[in-house]
């Protein structure tokens, strides 16, 4: 008489795949209340009807002209790029974070928003150049850095161990430059930086948007696949070894596509404060170990971004910040909050 | 018993890399006094200091400027090292340090609200403002992490930091961003430096350090405990929320003297830990005095080198730190396999 049988397990798996649905659907209705609020609010507020009817615009033909431009010139390429760069945010939070088995450990701690950061200042303070070229130095500088971390990193192959300290040495070399650059440089020049450095939706242009979307449609299958190997990861590097399991290609693979997404994003709205960072603990712990939570953090990230954006435009009746000065509040108050609540803190990540 | 012997070996050897620790740091400090825009030979550092003559341009220089500077310089090394060796055992990570667990922000913030609501612009109040953000940050952090059922565990503890570096940071972009007045004046304190500090500087965060430092090598055993996991440490009969508390105690103190004296320096108390554990090994009884030892050696080397290194002007020594010490930790990393935490 044995006491976990066939029936009992999969009443848990069924019960654990419910928990997993249940915050799958409330991430999204939450992704979609925020989005209809982002579409309606502004200076010009524009109703829910109008809303539908400039959407369908282009079918209809029952066109509004000044409307139509608020909504599909200004607000719709503003979403867009708030949900694709978060999402891309939070997928290269957990990746990182799941990859390397520390939870401190995501592309903005590391030394990748780093690298991307100090490649734009350089762009910014010594060059002079503003907007697209800044930000494919960023996302240069992003390749860069990770690259070098990872060849640095490698002696027989890579452990998680070595990946995060060598990134912690590179982070502290990017960021003593940056702050070199900044002691240097004119003042005027120094708050351009700052500014790009906190990183803001304000100047979303379409074409962003395109990039993005581009990116996350070629790396969603790919992570599809990756995925599988993390059970192996998760053993650790020792133990995986002693199982025969081969890290390498995994690990490499997911590396690459978290790398790709942190610097896609960043150079779209520069980097983003800690949305990688938070993305990943706060979807775990609503998953409350019904899975990685690996989708759910791509939908976290979003949110975060959105509804940090929506309170950067409105939360000051007379001042809009850039996006980037409330993230790092409002997805760092959402953590704190979880952590408070939520009982057990489960896995280690 | 040859594993008693080998282990007394053993022990005799760190001792003695411990002591040449200390001449290397003795050195550094005679260094540190003849270097600079203007060199001073070691003898007549040693009259201006024995002199009582005001007058001479040397006596001003060593008193006003070299002597601060490099008490100054080894106070705050000292506290980082162990502040960030500290920090690590007790959440054994090994990110764990003064910037990533909120101190420095919280310092950061409490300096740009003083200097952008009330004008303070004199370094001697920054110290006081620097060393209450960084204790009110670690305790909220603190607080935050040990509400819930378990307790802070580690795991708590380095995501209440780290969220509430990020709070933090929030609020001083946000200041900085709409004030240029404030950004003008901390872009030079948030570097880092031992430049312009006073004696009474070293004088106010002397004592903190020196009970800080105490309380840290005091906490050896408890570290040790901790570092084989809570259920372990707490089955040996280890107090684990009490060692926890201790601990941080000790680190707050340390890295709150730090950052008020030399400005938020990130880049020591997170790897100087991790260069001592590879050569003692994961005792802390050891790896809490290297660590003690090589900090200010890493600051006080870096900031000699920032004298000379661009002449006529100075780099701070948060920069040169940083671009000296990383390339030695990464090559470290790269040759020796590092013991995890």
């Amino acid at each position: 008489m044995s006491a976990i049988d066939a029936s009992s397990i999969a009443a848990i798996r069924r019960r654990r795949d419910n928990k997993s649905r249940r915050v799958t659907l409330a991430l999204v209705a939450a992704l979609l209340a925020a989005s209809i609020a982002a579409l309606i609010l502004g200076d010009f507020p524009v109703p829910p009807e109008e809303i539908l009817r400039s959407l369908l615009s282009p079918f209809t033909g029952l066109t509004n002209r000044g409307v139509d431009f608020i909504v599909l010139q200004v607000r719709v390429p503003r979403l867009f790029l708030a949900l694709l760069s978060g999402a891309a945010f939070g997928l290269s939070g957990i990746i990182f974070q799941t990859l390397l088995r520390n939870p401190l450990a995501s592309p903005d701690i590391i030394g990748i928003a780093h690298g991307a950061s100090a490649a734009a200042v350089f762009s910014i303070v010594v060059l002079g150049w503003t907007g697209l070229a800044t930000s494919l130095c960023a996302f240069a500088g992003a390749l860069l850095t990770a690259f070098t971390i990872y060849l640095l990193a490698w002696r027989n192959g890579v452990t998680a161990y070595r990946v995060v300290l060598i990134g912690i040495g590179a982070a502290a070399m990017l960021s003593a430059a940056i702050s070199y650059l900044f002691t240097r440089a004119r003042l005027v020049d120094v708050q351009q930086a700052m500014a790009w450095l906190v990183g803001s939706l304000n100047a979303a242009r379409p074409g962003d948007s395109i990039v993005l979307a581009a990116m996350l449609l070629v790396t969603l299958p790919l992570l599809l696949v990756l995925v599988r190997g993390l059970d192996g990861l998760e053993l650790g590097d020792d133990t995986a070894r002693a199982l025969g399991i081969s890290l390498e290609p995994t690990r490499l693979g997911l590396m690459l596509t978290g790398v790709a997404l942190a610097a896609f994003a960043t150079a779209a709205v520069g980097p983003v404060g800690f949305v990688a960072f938070v993305s990943g603990p706060i979807a775990r712990r609503l998953m409350g170990g019904a899975g990685r939570g690996i989708a759910q953090s791509a939908l976290v990230g979003a949110l975060v971004m959105l509804v940090s954006d929506l309170l950067a435009q409105h939360a000051l009746p007379d001042m809009q910040l850039p996006a980037g000065v409330v993230t790092g509040g409002f997805g760092a108050v959402f953590l704190l909050w979880l952590l408070v609540v939520s009982g057990r803190s489960g896995r280690v990540n | 018993m040859p594993a008693a012997q080998a282990n007394r070996k053993t022990g005799r050897a760190t001792g003695l890399g411990l002591a040449l620790l200390g001449a290397a740091l003795f050195a550094l400090v005679l260094l540190s006094m003849t270097t600079g825009a203007r060199p001073i030979p070691l003898d007549m550092v040693w009259s201006a200091l024995m002199s009582a003559d005001p007058s001479s341009a040397e006596y001003r220089i060593i008193w006003d400027l070299r002597l601060p500077r490099t008490v100054v310089g080894v106070l705050a090394g000292a506290a980082l090292g162990l502040a960030g060796a500290v920090l690590q055992g007790a959440t054994r990570n090994p990110l764990a340090d003064p910037s990533i667990l909120g101190i420095n922000a919280g310092a950061a913030l409490f300096v740009v609200v003083g200097v952008s609501a009330f004008g303070i612009t004199q370094l001697n109040l920054y110290v006081w403002l620097a060393f209450a953000g960084a204790g009110l940050a670690m305790l909220v952090v603190y607080a935050v992490a040990s509400l819930g059922r378990e307790g802070a565990t580690p795991i708590k503890l380095a995501l209440a930091g780290a969220a509430m570096t990020a709070i933090m940071q929030a609020v001083i972009n946000a200041i900085l961003l709409t004030s240029p007045r404030t950004l003008d004046e901390v872009r030079f304190w948030q570097v880092g430096s031992l430049a312009g500090r006073s004696m009474d500087i070293a004088i106010q965060v002397g004592p903190f350090i020196l009970v800080g430092a105490v309380l840290a090598l005091a906490s050896a055993r408890l570290l040790d405990g901790l570092s084989m996991g809570d259920d372990i440490a707490r089955s040996l009969g280890q107090r684990i929320g009490l060692s926890r508390a201790l601990a941080g105690l000790a680190a707050v103190i340390l890295a709150g003297s730090a950052v008020a004296a030399a400005g938020p320096i990130a880049f020591v108390g997170l790897t100087v830990p991790h260069v001592a554990r590879a050569i003692t090994g994961p005792g802390y009884r050891w790896i809490l005095p290297y660590s003690m030892l090589m900090a200010p050696i890493l600051l006080l080397g870096a900031d000699v080198i920032g004298r000379v290194i661009a002449p006529p002007g100075e780099v701070q020594v948060g920069i040169v730190t940083a671009f000296t010490g990383a390339p030695f930790f990464i090559a470290l990393v790269r040759r020796r396999k590092l013991a995890a935490l």
